[in-house]
């Protein structure tokens, strides 16, 4: 009765090899990550401090630690996630919630489409233009940020998106079946129930910016700028700063006499900064939608 | 059961009324109207139109992308393609639809939501509208004591009730079920027919079923729609006799087809 047949035998061995086979290309994802990180670990280990974190560089650049760098890419990245999360939040509402398709919808996605395929270092150009020459921001922390806001926008309005579109659409039936407006019914039901998700892909399409070297390099952050050690508000936002990206490549390319590990220390932080907030933010997620309303 | 009283007014008066997704006609220039005070039950197997002409009734149809509705519709005489207040329109009539929805909120902002859009905000007002409403709905003696929880955490048969709450909250003149027992068991059905009964002494009732003997309980007149047409409109006891008006209505109603 339940003897296995020829066929179910050859069922079952193509069923552990398809198994094995999708389990082999998943595992292919983890290993890359894994060996990039050892690698880097490893080469910076002899720079790799506390001290190195704090400290500003000194002797040229050649010792010390990236304090400035590290405290200007936060710096460029808090102030692009405040200039690109109103303006892509409110858009993707706007698409999601309000819009019809007529020729200003579809102009607008159009434009979110291209902006999302422009390489980076034409948005390099476009942040020179733009905010430091015609705007006379000049190279300052505004000026790239706002250029890395603008870099980000697309994926900011995909992500918000995505979080409105978890929102079923029986909510907003029977808000609007009940005679309520389109934004009472985004306010008491589409907005409270898809914050979590808004707020927290905002924050890690943002800050994936912070390993952008070509938007700042010509739009504010400057190879070196003397801060004292710690110092949390060292840059102002009319002024240039340093960050983690330019610095390392400064590092490999411009700076003589500095150990290899300098490099891949700042490389290892900047990594590290990444996946730590990217990390929070998705831990942030899980517990949110634990806590889901339906 | 067919009621004996002389038909009301007219309320909703429906002239020809065509809806179109994108090209495709799906209704195809039905006309009937639904008298005050009666039950008006709606039959048909579905996809016969029966959701989208409820749509038209209170304009959610507009809601559809590519959604387009032609002819006239008078609510209380008035064209609701030419009303001034759209949301007025939609509180004067109650919809329920056919699958639960508790809304993501507390019981109580569940019921006192839709008073709050029109701009009521005294608690003593909305306290009574949420008793009120959930009464009328065979749901307070479940929830009173627990009006602070979410209305999505309740059953599939305490979040009919509570959308039908709902749509009693705004003191609609008609309310308009579509297969409201789709979802939930034949015992909620049963209480939420029960008050149906209670509720037609005071409003008009527009009730579109999957349950044809639901219509037949229920109903003072029946409309059968077919294809997006309206095969017959009659009073109930005519609709499910031996000899209706067409033929069709008898192979429907005695389960030949559908
Ligand atoms: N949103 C929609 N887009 C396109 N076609 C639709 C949509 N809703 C309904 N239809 C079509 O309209 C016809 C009538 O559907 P519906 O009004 O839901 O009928 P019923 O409620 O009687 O089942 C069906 O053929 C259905 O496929
Ligand atoms: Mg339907």
């Amino acid at each position: 009765m339940f003897t296995a047949t020829p066929h179910i035998l050859r069922k079952q061995r193509t069923e552990r090899l398809a198994h094995a086979m999708f389990a082999g290309m998943a595992l292919s994802i983890v290993v890359p990550l894994v060996c990039i990180i050892a690698f880097l670990v490893v080469k910076a280990w002899p720079s790799l401090s506390l001290a190195f974190l704090i400290e500003p560089p000194r002797n040229m650049q050649t010792e010390g630690g990236i304090w400035p760098a590290l405290i200007g890419t936060i710096y460029l990245v808090v102030v692009a996630l405040f200039a690109a999360a109103p303006v892509g939040v409110l858009a993707a509402v706007y698409l999601n919630e309000y819009a019809t398709d007529n020729w200003f919808t579809r102009l607008v996605n159009l434009a979110v489409i291209n902006l999302a395929g422009v390489p980076s270092i034409v948005h390099a150009l476009f942040g020179l233009g733009a905010f430091v020459l015609a705007a006379g921001l000049g190279q300052s922390v505004i000026a790239a940020s706002l250029t890395l806001a603008v870099m980000t926008l697309p994926v900011v309005i995909a992500s918000t998106r995505e979080a409105l579109v978890a929102v079923p659409r029986s909510f907003r039936e029977a808000c609007w079946n009940v005679g309520a407006t389109r934004w009472q019914t985004i306010r008491a039901v589409v907005l409270p129930n898809a914050i979590s998700g808004i707020l927290t892909g905002v924050i890690l399409q943002v800050s994936r910016t912070a390993g952008e070297t070509a938007p700042i390099l010509f739009t504010g952050a400057v190879m070196y700028k003397a801060v004292e050690k710690g110092d949390l508000l060292p840059y102002r936002l009319t002024e240039s700063c340093m960050a983690l990206a330019t610095h390392l490549y400064n590092l490999a390319t411009q700076i003589n006499g500095a150990p290899e590990s300098l490099q891949f220390a700042t490389a290892t932080v900047l990594l590290g900064a990444v996946l730590l907030v990217n990390s929070t933010a998705i831990a942030l997620r899980v517990y949110l939608r634990s806590r889901k309303k339906w | 059961m067919v009621s004996d009283e002389p038909v009301g007014e007219t309320v909703i008066d429906v002239r020809d009324l065509r809806v179109h997704y994108g090209e495709r006609e799906v209704i195809h220039g039905i006309s009937f109207d639904v008298r005050r005070g009666e039950i008006l039950g709606v039959i048909g197997p579905a996809q016969s139109g029966k959701t989208s002409m409820l749509k038209c009734l209170n304009r959610t149809l507009e809601f559809t992308p590519g959604a387009t509705m032609r002819g006239t519709i008078t609510v209380d005489g008035e064209d609701v393609l030419r009303v001034r207040d759209v949301f007025g329109l939609r509180r004067k009539i109650g919809m329920v639809a056919p699958l639960p929805v508790g809304l993501p909120l507390t019981i109580y902002d569940n019921v006192a939501f839709a008073p709050r859009a029109a701009g009521l905000s005294n608690r003593a007002d909305l306290d009574d509208i949420v008793e009120r409403c959930l009464r009328q709905a065979a749901l307070w003696d479940e929830v009173k004591d627990r009006l602070a929880t979410l209305g999505t955490k309740l059953s599939g048969g305490q979040q009919q009730r509570l959308t039908i709450a709902r749509a009693l909250s705004h003191d609609p003149e008609i309310l308009c079920l579509d297969e409201f027992s789709i979802a939930i068991d034949p015992v909620t059905t049963m209480r939420i027919e029960d008050v149906l009964k209670e509720l037609r002494a005071t409003m008009t009732i527009l009730l579109v079923t999957n349950l044809t003997q639901q219509a037949r309980r229920l109903a003072d007149r029946t409309m059968f729609m077919l294809n997006g047409e309206v095969v017959e409109l009659d009073r109930t006891d005519v609709v499910f006799s031996d000899t209706p008006g067409d033929p069709r209505t008898f192979d429907y109603v005695s389960g030949i087809v559908g």
